[in-house]
């Protein structure tokens, strides 16, 4: 097996158990988005072109609510903006590629491929092949994504408004901030943020709740962690 | 703005926050203080998605008594205190929702 072979299949094998919660996600995604009366082909569209979970969730969520296509677009972009941080750490061990590569690594970097991905590269610094394995990791999410977005729209237009599936969707953002329940300046944050994202919903202009309550929380954020580094000093 | 436009717009600017930093930085860019408060991003811009989706009502109104959510998200919410678990927080959100509204 050739050096980027290998490359590739260990980041298939290592982003696999990853791959575990991808599949409710994804199903989840799928039935909303029929539910909230997209087609199907838009659907996979979106899955394909976007491809990144909570982009396409909050999507939803801010299309349904009305919200106008700038609002929903910045608030996308804000979304995302935990990608530049990926970016930077992982620009190091990719400033060699081409621009080709540089943009097919681009295109699946995603939160899985990431986190196992950074995790190899740093193990393997002077392996020159070491791309192929964020490529192989990215490309096993790529495929679960696809295909559980298809079992969802297929479930979409089965499973009844009743049983209230839209609560799926604060949940599954609940569910990604497991590992930040337990920080205290993580707490306040996300305290501050959903407060005036709830009493803001009805008041802040343009449903632009979501990018004032994340800002207001950032800047937050900063002067705690600016106040507990004076504390230790 | 059609559906399919804007869905081509947000792919695009989804793509340019995965590839400017791989593409443009130059390792000393961004200093270990910005790198410290991107990472409370999630923090900063998950909750106001939650909150709003738990405390607000069809209309936009708070509804604090007789809403089965907050009960459920609690419970979620505990669940993934103890155990970190992704799969386990949803479903027990989930479960205790529809234990609610059904039983």
């Amino acid at each position: 097996m050739s050096n980027r072979s290998k490359n590739f299949f260990k980041g298939i094998k290592d982003t696999s158990p990853l791959m575990i919660p991808v599949v409710p996600f994804g199903i989840i995604f799928g039935v909303l988005a029929i539910d909230l009366g997209l087609t199907p082909l838009t659907t996979i569209a979106m899955s394909v072109i976007i491809f990144g979970g909570a982009s396409q969730i909050i999507f939803l969520q801010l299309f349904s609510a009305g919200a106008s296509s700038l609002v929903i677009l910045s608030s996308v972009g804000a979304v995302n903006s935990r990608h530049l941080l990926y970016g930077t750490v992982l620009s190091e061990h990719l400033s060699d590629l081409n621009l080709t590569w540089k943009i097919i690594v681009s295109y699946f970097l995603v939160d899985q491929a990431f986190a196992v991905s950074n995790e190899h590269f740093k193990k393997n610094k002077k392996d020159k092949d070491k791309y192929f394995h964020l490529i192989g990791g990215g490309l096993n999410c790529w495929t679960i994504w696809q295909i559980t977005t298809v079992i969802g729209i297929y479930l979409g237009s089965i499973i009844p408004e009743k049983l209230g599936l839209t609560f799926a969707i604060p949940l599954t953002f609940l569910a990604l901030l497991v590992n930040d329940f337990r920080k205290f300046i993580n707490v306040i944050v996300i305290l501050v943020s959903g407060t005036i994202a709830t009493l803001g919903y009805q008041i802040i202009p343009f449903k632009a709740y979501v990018i004032v309550a994340a800002s207001v929380s950032l800047l937050v954020a900063f002067n705690l962690t600016k106040f507990r580094k004076k504390n230790n000093e | 703005m059609s559906n399919i436009t804007l869905i081509i717009y947000c792919g695009l600017i989804t793509f340019l926050t995965r590839f400017s930093m791989i593409a443009l930085l130059k390792k000393e860019m961004f200093n270990d203080r910005i790198r410290e408060v991107l990472s409370y991003v999630p923090s900063a811009i998950f909750p106001a998605i939650i909150f709003p989706a738990i405390f607000l009502d069809n209309n936009g109104s708070i509804l604090i008594e007789d809403n089965p959510k907050i009960l459920a998200a609690i419970i979620a919410t505990g669940v993934g205190v103890f155990t970190k678990n992704i799969l386990a927080t949803i479903f027990s959100g989930l479960a205790s929702y529809w234990a609610i509204i059904f039983i």
